[in-house]
């Protein structure tokens, strides 16, 4: 191996996924959500074992973990949480009203899920979202982060999630009996159903 | 003993970044289990590093990176100033120097959350500074001479003669490290009152050389408290060694323990704590003198 070729992969080693740093904003949420991905950092499901720091500011946050659906006040505080922080970045959906509005769909003043504001890069649904479920969404937030800065040093343009829809959707299912996640053609008719 | 200052000096720059990174790793670890977590791994601090200099950069944030590379700068010769046994006074005034750089440097943000962390920031520097001193006239009463070099030479270490101030510049201490009762309410224990305090609108490579600078600046402190217990005699190292892991999970069992204060208790409490100590604790030398000096 070559020098260059070794500055090039140790360029190309990310950390990214040991330090997954969250900020989590409240959409329209009934405080559910809320409420379980705060239960996440506590000595029970403890993320911070995995590096996981909950840094309410945008500028140091890799993940935005939004909850509730969007309705027309919070719909640009979401905007600019989501253009303050700095690429590469993920999006993750946490419960079923952030990721299509679930029970406030109908009302009049409902946008609908987060994705009617920025592109959502995970879906993580449940009411109220568990915390397995959403550290579950959280690892594969980490894995998209990490495909964002390998297309980042290539130069090539950030994959953003309008890509993906239509490709495959990522989908963390968690019942309460803990049935295994969707794989393969089941994944991508959950996603339609999700959406 | 030229050579081994300079030794001592290259020393500081390569392992304390590395021995920073590994208190701070150990101090999130310690901090986790007292609160019945598991807590990161030890190198976490080094991910995080490394994850910050993956980002991307903004343009705004040139300006913030120049003067935050002289903060590290004016840190490290600081550093290298006391642990080669040159002066302490240097030393303090550096780290001095850093900090308002730092300020200056993290006022340029906009935003209130940053209006907030560096007033709390330039509160603290008062806090501490008159401390500082104390402790530099306390090395100058029990030597004779402003270098910390020169404590090595002595025959009894620095903490029989001055235990006040000692006890006040770990009072000092708790302010420096950014621990509870005297930090403010920013992330870093997932606080969020006023987001991240002075480095809300820093990201990516200008958080990653306030990290560093951090890693050299505890360092540095922690070396502070050392040289209270060295003398003569080599074995006095491994008492200052020990006396500084004491102090150490002290600082993380206090920051666990207390709740938040105003400014105004810490700037008080700084203040009466410093002048108390000072006066008390040097009012002997008026009398007696040591190593043949009266006072100035
Ligand atoms: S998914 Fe359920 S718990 Fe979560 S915000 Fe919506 S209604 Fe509340």
């Amino acid at each position: 191996m070559s020098v260059m070729d070794k500055i090039a992969s140790s360029k190309r080693e990310s950390f990214i996924t040991n330090s997954p740093w969250i900020i989590h904003y409240d959409a329209a949420s009934c405080n559910g959500c809320d409420i379980e991905v705060l239960a996440s950092l506590t000595p029970l499901f403890d993320v911070e074992r995995f590096g996981v720091v909950n840094t309410g500011n945008p500028r140091h946050a890799d993940i935005f973990l939004v909850t509730g659906s969007v309705n027309e006040q919070c719909k640009p505080v979401i905007e600019q949480i989501y253009n303050q922080m700095v690429e590469p970045k993920v999006v993750v959906a946490c419960g079923i009203c952030a990721c299509s509005g679930g029970v406030f769909k109908q009302c009049y003043n409902t946008m609908g899920g987060i994705d009617q504001v920025i592109p959502v890069d995970v879906y993580v649904p449940g009411c109220a979202v568990r915390p397995q479920a959403l550290i579950d969404g959280v690892v594969k937030a980490i894995g998209i982060l990490r495909a964002k800065r390998e297309a980042m040093l290539d130069g090539k343009p950030v994959p953003t999630p309008a890509l993906r829809v239509g490709a495959e959707l990522e989908v963390v299912r968690h019942s309460p009996d803990d049935e295994p996640a969707p794989t393969g053609a089941d994944a991508s008719d959950a996603a339609k159903e999700t959406k | 003993m030229v050579w081994l200052s300079i030794l001592l000096g290259i020393l500081f720059v390569v392992l304390g970044p590395v021995l920073g990174c590994l208190i701070a790793g150990a101090d999130r670890i310690v901090t986790a289990r007292m609160q019945r977590r598991q807590g990161p791994p030890l190198l976490q601090p080094y991910y995080d590093l490394r994850k910050l200099l993956e980002k991307d950069m903004r343009a705004n944030d040139v300006v913030q990176l120049i003067l935050l590379v002289m903060a590290l700068v004016a840190t490290v010769v600081g550093g290298v100033s006391f642990f080669a046994g040159a002066s302490f006074l240097l030393c303090i005034f550096l780290e001095t120097l850093a900090s308002l750089l730092y300020i200056v440097a993290a006022s340029i943000g906009s935003s209130p959350f940053v209006q907030v962390g560096v007033q709390r920031e330039i509160l603290q520097v008062m806090c501490y500074e008159p401390m500082e001193l104390l402790t530099a006239i306390g090395i100058y009463l029990h030597t004779g001479s402003y270098a910390s070099g020169s404590l090595g030479a002595a025959s009894v270490p620095m903490v029989m003669w001055l235990p006040l101030i000692f006890l006040s510049l770990l009072f000092v201490l708790t302010i420096k490290l950014r621990k509870s009762p005297f930090d403010v309410a920013s992330s870093h224990h997932a606080h969020q009152e006023i987001i991240a305090g002075a480095t809300t609108e820093m990201s990516g490579l200008t958080l990653a050389v306030i990290e560093v600078t951090h890693w050299y600046e505890t360092v540095i402190v922690l070396g502070w408290v050392g040289m209270f217990f060295i003398t003569s005699n080599p074995l006095s190292i491994l008492l200052a060694l020990l006396a500084v892991a004491i102090v150490y999970l002290l600082e993380i069992w206090v920051d666990n323990t207390f709740a938040r204060v105003k400014w105004q208790v810490m700037l008080k409490g700084a203040w009466i704590v410093a002048l108390v100590a000072g006066f008390v604790n040097f009012s002997p030398f008026f009398f007696v003198g040591t190593n043949g000096l009266l006072f100035f």
